[in-house]
């Protein structure tokens, strides 16, 4: 069921949603984004500057996140806005588990048009990893 | 070297048009692990009243990251893109992208600042359809890490 307008209130909770990421999907986000930035496949040179590992797109990080506003909406085509700072990355091991990504999301404003702002929040390993994450839907 | 703030405003050519295909559009939201009907199934996306099956909120950036090489490859901004983080990102949609769009990308760089010896670069991508129609707008700040 989709969510009203009338029917939400501001601090109504979104189900919270946790992504696993693996090495295997930085691949596949690679290759379907067009993103082949060689720190978020290649170890070596990712420690090389600098990083604790193999770090996730932000992008990839990004859209898991929409992921929370998307299929509460049920219509992805309802987002209007979506927006985040990339506050920090996420290191995803060469392992079977992967990195764990949470997300929240609430109603944090009811906005004249019939649309209406949600917070999110995206933690890995206890931290946020992206700031000021919002986004501005269109709610029947 | 910190980048020259006159060049804000500088807007690039559009790109040749972008040709959004189902298939694309699968592959994308199947990296995502997004099994949403909405991109997958015309009939799913008609019953939400799109025209052809829609793409998810962040795929204008597929367009946009390949359309901002020609700022970050500008000579005159002289952008050492091993030194580049992302550091924000926003989309305004008129619409969702869909399958059977054709689309061109418009670069502008809107502001170039200064902080902590570091540039912050903020562009503009508009994309619009080859009829002219506005689909989607996307800012995307990169950060450009200064010496040490």
């Amino acid at each position: 069921m989709a969510p009203v307008y009338d029917d939400i209130e501001v601090g109504h909770e979104l189900p919270p949603q946790t992504f696993t990421i693996r090495r295997a999907d930085l691949v596949r986000y690679a290759g379907a984004s067009g993103d082949f930035n060689v720190i978020h496949w290649n170890q070596r040179v990712a420690t090389s500057v600098g990083l604790p590992d193999v770090i996730a797109h932000g992008m990839l990080t990004m859209a898991l996140a929409a992921r929370v506003v998307t299929d509460w909406a049920v219509d992805p085509g309802r987002v209007r806005e979506y927006g985040v700072r990339f506050t920090r990355p996420v290191p995803v091991p060469d392992d079977d588990q992967g990195a764990l990504l949470e997300v929240t999301g609430k109603v944090a404003a009811k906005l004249d048009d019939g649309t209406v702002r949600v917070d999110l929040v995206a933690t890995h390993a206890g931290a946020k990893v992206l700031g000021r994450a919002q986004a501005v839907v269109a709610l029947g | 070297m910190a980048i020259d703030p006159s060049y804000a405003g500088r807007t690039y050519p559009p790109t040749d048009p972008y040709e959004v295909g189902v298939e694309k559009i699968r592959e994308f939201a199947a990296a995502l692990g997004d099994d949403n009907p909405a991109y997958r199934d015309r009939t799913a996306a008609a019953a939400l009243g799109h025209p052809d099956v829609i793409a998810p909120p962040t795929f204008p950036f597929v367009l946009t990251f390949q359309a901002s090489r020609r700022m970050i490859e500008d000579p005159d901004l002289g952008i050492d893109y091993s030194r580049v983080v992302h550091g924000e990102q926003k989309f305004a949609h008129t619409r969702p992208v869909r399958a059977g769009d054709a689309l061109t990308v418009t670069v502008t760089l809107e502001t170039v600042r200064s902080a902590g010896g570091h540039d912050m670069i903020t562009s503009r991508s508009d994309v619009a359809t080859v009829e002219g129609e506005h689909v989607a707008t996307a800012w995307s700040t990169l950060v450009v890490r200064g010496d040490g």
